[in-house]
């Protein structure tokens, strides 16, 4: 039943038509590229901020987007401005400031960041308060309304909305490091319900500060190998010691295929489906068996209507800690079989770092491109894990013809989710 | 193949707020001939006022006391009043079932460790090196597991964890219209067959100084005396905070038909937009998506649980569009029940449709929730219920909650 413009279950297929992108390597998607698969890395010593008393002290933030004073939110807001513009751009759909459907956009937390405390603490009146009580009082003094965009959920949907002329509510979401990649689902899903014929679906986060850092950093979730910053992303690797945190953004232009090629427009791949499963094991660690993340591959292979020797490349999660790689090294083997010792798989936080909320929609860009290029981003800094034998597509890129592609992202809290991106139909 | 088009019912409502534990209690106190007093915290957080929680035993629904310690209070809130939704929808204990169970959760943030923050705030004023001192404090103050007590989608996380319910699992962010886009995930994915069973909700911890923090900065909170929503304006308008827990089996009818749930009602429709506040009155916005509805006027009640938060202009204006459904040949009976369980933000919808499902299932409607609204004496039964949800800032939402009586037989 299966044609170029309904799929498998009699869907409406789903095309890509647009690709932004912001990292650590680089501001747009062809910069960001370029480094990538030439295996550079993004990841530096951390220069927003003294680090002194830090267990560690690089990430790959994301330094010349013109935002100062930094905040997460006016970074975060920029980066996914800047990747929304050039994923529109690309796509070259609608009209100026009239996006033709909603805006999905996954948003780091939106909270009063340690600047932000320390003006209201400071505050404009000596009021005898102390704490919580003083920045009230100094609340109410309207001095320091220009925070509100700080602490309001839904700014940066309410600002690309605003920017791009999206329809609709637009969705802001969080599930963790799936963020980005439940965007993609969200905006699949809605354009093969028919209730629109395209999506903007956004990933972005901007949250190298210091109690970011340090928060990770108590959960002993991060690279401490601050003195070579370039080295410490090691997915896959023996001496694997955490994940490095990050920046970036991207942003992705869903279309009905039957809508983009009727507008002719370029068909840079198709989501092929989607899958997700939440894990009711532990909030930072998968289930000893993976069945959470084996249980998101089946259904998004199931979603997708592909079987696993059809996957010809696999954009890991790899966020290079122990626990994450080992988790879906078995995972992918207990759905993949014997195809996964034959199936490339790279991670790209090795070369960008962990985009934590972006993540997902960074990794999905990079898919298409891998797809769009046939060229496979390497896995830089790789030593061997006897444990986990895996064609990593070690230290660099390696010309291929790819199809399909596996994209896979975990979070904290439980939430899986994996999106299959193909070229387009023949 | 095309996507089936299904009934969306409620089978379970998880309810605890600063009045009543349970969806019981709640009918209980809120349907009698009389609206009860607000309870009402005016002290503990003046200027402000918040509804603070009833007492619970959160052991109740979360046993170990080792979760209990992993999450922040207003998680406790939610996994608690989540568990009494699956329990009520007849979802505990069956393994296979709550596997199945897709998660679509409204969520802020958690909640900030406020003394450490006083702490360090002081410290940080009269410190020449600041910023090693702010490394220094917090890598050595912050608890390791607080991170996991404020992250948004941790709600979720730990309704999976305790109560095993992890088909999928999505959360939703922007204050009331978190609510609003959780309730229509699941609607929409129900009826075009992408999913069968659902568990949507939110919670709220008004009862804690970051959270009154940030809305004073937006200046959004009400001051004074206890006053209902509708008779704030003249104020200066303003919500007050109340705790609550609020959580809906959504069900796709045949699926619940299937395994003999009754439904409370079905949410029959989910409209939602975000007018440009600036160039459009929420008036405005509420009243296209009234015309969305396409209601067949009939000069008749329509009972409408109201959303309202107090917040001005938008307070006023909703006040406005209800005045003019008259016009438009429905006379509304307008139930705001923020004015008795304060505002809920991310879980204040929720509220709104548990309140109008039991109406409906019990074929009454509510008494004035405040000294505005009217009485309505001899009316007849509720059919339908109007939710209204227009945020205090951004977006805006009508829901229609409807018998399924004569579906459901």
């Amino acid at each position: 039943m299966a044609s170029r413009t309904r799929d498998h279950k009699g869907r409406p297929v789903v095309a890509v038509t647009g690709l932004g992108l912001v990292t650590s390597l680089g501001v747009g998607k062809d910069a960001s590229w370029a480094r990538l698969v030439a295996g550079h890395s993004g990841v530096k010593s951390i220069s927003r901020f003294p680090t002194d008393g830090l267990r560690t002290t690089i990430a790959g933030t994301v330094d010349d987007m013109d935002v100062a004073p930094y905040s997460a939110h006016d970074l975060s807001a920029r980066m996914a401005e800047a990747a929304a513009a050039e994923a529109i751009a690309q796509a070259r759909i609608g009209r100026p400031s009239r996006f033709p459907g909603p805006l999905v956009v996954a948003t780091p937390p939106s909270e009063l960041e340690w600047p932000h405390l320390r003006r209201l603490h400071h505050g404009a009146l000596e009021n005898g308060l102390e704490g919580y009580a003083r920045m009230l009082a100094n609340a109410r003094t309207r001095a320091f309304d220009d925070l509100a965009r700080h602490v309001r959920f839904a700014a940066i949907a309410d600002r690309l909305q605003t920017t791009f002329g999206t329809q609709g509510e637009p969705l802001s979401i969080c599930t963790a490091c799936a963020s980005g990649a439940t965007t993609i689902q969200l905006g699949l899903e809605a354009i093969r319900r028919g209730e629109t014929e395209a999506a903007l679906c956004v990933g972005t986060d901007a949250t190298v500060h210091p109690e970011g850092l340090i928060r990770f950093s108590l959960l002993s979730a991060l690279s401490t190998a601050n003195h070579e910053p370039a080295k410490a992303s090691k997915p896959f690797s023996n001496k694997r010691d955490g994940f490095v945190m990050a920046e970036g953004a991207g942003a992705l232009v869903l279309e009905s295929y039957d809508a983009a090629r009727a507008r002719g427009a370029r068909i840079l791949a198709v989501v092929r489906g989607c899958g997700e499963k939440a894990d009711d094991y532990h909030r930072t660690r998968s289930g000893p068996d993976g069945a959470a993340v084996t249980g998101a591959l089946r259904k998004t292979l199931d979603d997708a209507g592909i079987a696993p020797h059809e996957i010809d490349y696999i954009n890991a999660h790899g966020t290079s800690t122990p626990e994450n790689d080992r988790m879906e090294y078995i995972a992918l083997g207990a759905v993949l079989g014997d195809r996964l010792a034959h199936t490339p798989i790279s991670s790209n936080k090795s070369m960008v770092g962990h985009t934590l909320i972006a993540a997902g929609s960074v990794e999905a860009v990079f898919s298409v491109l891998t797809i769009e290029h046939g060229r496979l981003p390497p896995t830089i800094n790789y030593d061997p894990d006897p444990e986990l034998p895996l064609d990593v597509v070690p230290d660099t890129s390696r010309e291929a013809r790819v199809r399909t592609v596996l994209s896979n992202s975990f979070g904290f809290g439980g939430q899986n989710v994996c999106v299959v991106f193909s070229a387009e139909p023949a | 193949m095309a996507e089936t088009r299904r009934e969306v019912w409620i089978t379970g409502i998880g309810l605890v707020s600063s009045l009543a534990e349970g969806w019981d209690a709640h009918w209980q106190l809120l349907a009698g001939e009389h609206a009860p007093p607000p309870a009402v915290e005016a002290t503990r957080f003046a200027p402000y006022a918040v509804h603070p929680l009833v007492a619970l035993d959160f052991a109740k629904q979360i046993p170990r006391t080792s979760d209990q310690r992993q999450m922040e209070r207003w998680q406790r809130i939610g996994v608690y009043a989540a568990g009494l939704a699956l329990s009520d929808a007849g979802l505990i204990g069956d393994q296979s079932l709550l596997g199945r169970v897709n998660l679509t959760i409204a969520a802020g943030n958690g909640e900030r460790d406020l003394a450490l923050d006083g702490r360090v705030l002081a410290a940080l004023e009269s410190c020449a090196a600041p910023e090693p001192l702010l490394n220094r404090e917090l890598a050595s103050g912050l608890r390791p597991t607080l991170y996991l007590g404020q992250l948004s989608n941790l709600l979720a996380g730990n309704i999976s964890i305790v109560h095993k319910a992890a088909g999928s699992s999505r959360t939703f962010k922007g204050e009331e219209m978190a609510g609003v886009s959780a309730v229509s995930d699941a609607a929409h994915r129900i009826a075009a067959g992408q999913g069968d069973i659902f568990l949507a909700g939110g919670a709220l911890n008004a009862e804690r100084e970051d959270l009154l923090l940030g809305c004073e900065i937006a200046h959004t909170l009400a001051t004074g005396p206890y006053r209902s929503v509708w008779e704030r304006a003249p104020h200066g308008g303003g919500l007050v905070p109340g705790s609550l827990g609020a959580f809906l089996v959504l069900e796709a009818s045949d699926h619940a038909q299937s395994r003999g749930a009754v439904p409370y009602a079905r949410l029959s429709r989910v409209v939602s937009g975000r007018a440009q506040r600036h160039r459009e009155t929420a008036t405005a916005a509420a009243e296209r998506l009234f015309d969305e509805l396409a209601l067949q006027p009939g000069n008749e009640d329509l009972a409408v649980l109201s959303g309202a938060s107090g917040v001005e202009p938008v307070t006023s204006e909703e006040r406005d569009f209800l005045t003019g459904l008259e016009r438009r040949g429905f006379r509304p009976r307008v139930r705001a029940w923020g004015s008795l369980l304060g505002h809920g933000i991310e879980a204040h919808v929720f509220a709104g449709l548990a309140l109008a499902a039991l109406a409906v299932s019990k074929g009454a409607f509510y008494p004035p929730f405040g000294a505005t609204e009217a009485a309505t004496d001899g009316a007849a039964p509720p059919e339908r219920i109007l939710v209204t949800c227009l945020g205090h800032w951004r977006g805006e939402a009508l829901a229609f909650v409807e018998s399924a009586r004569g579906a459901a037989e």
